[in-house]
């Protein structure tokens, strides 16, 4: 049982399934929740478990249904509200926004929102401009929000069951290429804190700091680097808001060099705030300006022909991680041979999603 | 219409009258300049918080608006912690950190109330969702304006509220201005507000905003209604803000309104008209008003009191409550 391993979406699935057995006020509602897909496979078997009153379809109305959640939350309920796509969220914004985010300061902390606010993003097979967008920067902007993006199996777990007993609203944001992704998941029900960034590979050379996906991407830049006997060491941010920077401070304090690596756009993007945190707190050690990369700055384009100019890779990674050693004098990427896919999380994937 | 117990009119009466005397009194002060924050006065418009809230109990909830004075007090909220809040301090609902638009007393139900208009609709009906997901008998209430018809929460909140069969009453105060926005440029006129809501699936009933005694029997229908799991209802009621939108004056100089229109309108003050059946029928005499009237002063001076002497929160309390533990 110690090795037993799971996928991301069943880590998923488990966590809600453990805290929904722990707690009778934690509910779950979204479009397609009880659908045959299950959202991914991220809700199947819970109604069948639970029942339609705690295992809710919902009317596609995104910005009443947060409301609702607020509300029931507000008279002591635990609401989980799914969105499929991050970019329906956005319908949402005002009760998220103005309402969740505030209703504990605005009324001098005497009731809290506690809910979780599922929103998936992702890249690849042509999700176009408004099936793919990542835009954790908005929500981590807000104060009274919490912003969690778990990048593997065992974070997924025990981020969800951290967030769902959080008595704040939580944005927890996952990314679809991690759903079939494998990794070691304890059978009991355990927590990760909230605000806590998590170094998965040590190194010394350089740090990659990196959300969601990007991680895994950053895993796999690190390796190809340890090939030329460059020691990456790679932090996975897991919570955007509360920001933990301690180890990212740490790391840069030790390697001088700092690459963030971030699912969203360049601008105005998370990526920026680590970079500020690092050039206000440990300036002195930088051997190297911080690079960031992110989406360049245009919407998502829906052919493979172009959308593969737009997802930042393993490959930019290294290159512009050779490039800030003075390995490379630029970052360019070689051409990718044609015959690879990259608009699929790997070889079985088959669309539409 | 049932007759009215002599007991629930002169509740009635002083609750409007009381409602009438605070805001009065905070437009009085207010040109202090010392509650530094926007107030949305609600006279003139009485009836309907006071009608409506008369049928609920302690543990019914209600939520608001911008507008929410009269909400807040009929509920049973705290003068004091409301006239504290309005002026910043500590010692207000919402320990200063929400002014007029954020009034909250959890005590009485009073769940808050908040400036964007449909959104509270949404939370509401989440309110009784969650009632009703924890076996609890309770209704909810929540007021809104005529332009919160306008918003796609309304219709997101309605729909499901419908759906679900919640104990919701949606209370319409139909003053016929969204700021200086008058009605006519803002929804068809030949549909009536409630007629909306009868779209939806939920039982809808319009009345006279003035009247208080129909504001009351109508509500009751509704509210005892929703206790049985009948579900939601939507109630309109015609009214009228005698003030500008958001601070203490007249403001028919701006021209958006007619002098002669507002005249009109106070001639059908709801607590005039209450007073004189009352005082017709033998109910309240001359002298009893004085009464109240005088031990409606003290009250509204003691928690004026209060409130200038209570201490502001301290700079601390600027990064406390960002998060609830």
């Amino acid at each position: 049982m110690t090795n037993r391993e799971l996928k991301f979406f069943q880590a998923i699935n488990e966590a809600i399934d453990q805290c929904m057995a722990r707690d009778a006020s934690v509910y779950i509602m979204g479009l397609g929740v009880p659908d045959p897909k299950g959202i991914f496979g991220t809700t199947l078997g819970l109604q069948q478990k639970y029942g339609s009153k705690r295992v809710m379809d919902m009317p596609l109305s995104e910005n009443g249904m947060t409301g609702v959640a607020i509300g029931s939350a507000l008279v002591g309920m635990r609401p989980v509200l799914t969105h499929q796509r991050m970019d329906f969220a956005i319908l949402s914004l005002e009760e998220i926004v103005n309402q969740a985010a505030k209703w504990h300061y605005m009324f001098g902390g005497q009731m809290s929102v506690p809910m979780v606010i599922r929103m998936i993003i992702g890249r690849g097979w042509g999700q176009g401009s408004q099936h793919s967008q990542s835009l954790q920067a908005w929500f981590a902007h807000v104060p009274g929000l919490k912003v969690v993006m778990p990048a593997t199996p065992y974070d997924a777990k025990g981020l969800l069951v951290a967030s769902i007993e959080d008595n704040n609203p939580v944005i927890f944001i996952e990314h679809r290429w991690l759903y079939n992704i494998t990794g070691h998941v304890p059978e009991e029900t355990y927590r990760v804190p909230l605000g806590q960034a998590n170094i998965i590979r040590e190194g010394s050379d350089i740090t990659i700091a990196a959300t969601s996906h990007m991680t895994l991407e950053a895993m796999h830049a690190a390796a190809i680097l340890a090939k030329e006997n460059i020691r990456a060491e790679v932090i996975d941010i897991r919570t955007l808001n509360p920001l933990d920077d301690s180890l990212i401070l740490e790391s840069v304090r030790k390697t001088g060099h700092l690459v963030v690596a971030d699912t969203g756009w360049k601008t105005v993007g998370f990526g920026g705030e680590i970079v500020a945190r690092v050039a206000e707190k440990a300036f002195s050690y930088l051997k190297s300006p911080p690079r960031r990369l992110a989406l360049p700055d245009c919407p998502t384009p829906t052919t493979p022909a172009l959308a593969k100019h737009y997802y930042p890779r393993a490959v930019h990674i290294v290159a512009t991680v050779r490039q800030m050693l003075g390995i490379s004098a630029d970052d360019a990427v070689p051409d990718e041979p044609a015959d690879v896919p990259l608009d699929v999380p790997d070889m079985t994937f088959t669309g539409p999603f | 219409m049932e007759t009215m117990k002599p007991e629930i009119l002169k509740r009635l009466y002083y609750q409007m009258l009381r409602i009438r005397m605070v805001e009065e009194r905070i437009a009085e002060l207010y040109p202090e300049q010392e509650m530094r924050c926007p107030v949305h006065l609600c006279i003139g418009q009485e009836a309907v918080a006071a009608g409506v809230c008369a049928n609920l109990s302690r543990d019914d909830y209600a939520l608001s608006n911008h507008r929410s004075h009269a909400h807040y007090l009929a509920k049973g909220g705290n003068l004091k912690a409301m006239i504290a809040e309005l002026y910043g301090k500590v010692t207000g609902c919402s320990g200063g950190k929400g002014g007029s638009m954020h009034l909250v007393d959890i005590s009485v139900g009073f769940l808050g109330a908040t400036p964007i208009v449909g959104s509270t609709v949404a939370i509401a009906v989440g309110a009784a969702l969650g009632t009703v997901m924890q076996d609890r008998h309770q209704v909810t209430a929540i007021f809104f304006g005529d332009a919160t018809v306008e918003e796609g929460a309304f219709h997101e909140s309605a729909n499901f509220a419908a759906l679900k069969k919640l104990p919701v009453i949606f209370v319409c105060e139909n003053n016929l201005y969204s700021v200086q926005s008058p009605l006519s440029v803002r929804q068809p006129g030949n549909r009536e507000i409630f007629e909306v809501a009868k779209g939806h699936g939920i039982a809808s009933y319009q009345g006279d905003g003035n009247d208080v005694v129909q504001v009351y029997q109508i509500a009751k229908r509704a509210i005892n209604r929703a206790r049985k799991g009948g579900g939601p209802t939507f109630l309109e009621f015609k009214t009228y803000r005698w003030r500008e939108h958001c601070g203490p004056n007249d403001d028919f100089n701006l021209g958006y309104r007619t002098e002669s229109e507002v005249r009109d309108w106070q001639k059908r003050c709801p607590i005039k008209r209450l007073k004189e059946s009352l005082l017709t029928d033998g109910i309240l005499s001359n002298q009893d008003i004085e009464a109240m009237i005088s031990d409606l002063k003290t009250e509204i001076e003691a928690a004026i009191v209060f409130a200038k002497e209570s201490a502001f929160p301290d700079k601390r309390m600027l990064l406390e409550h960002i998060y609830a533990l």
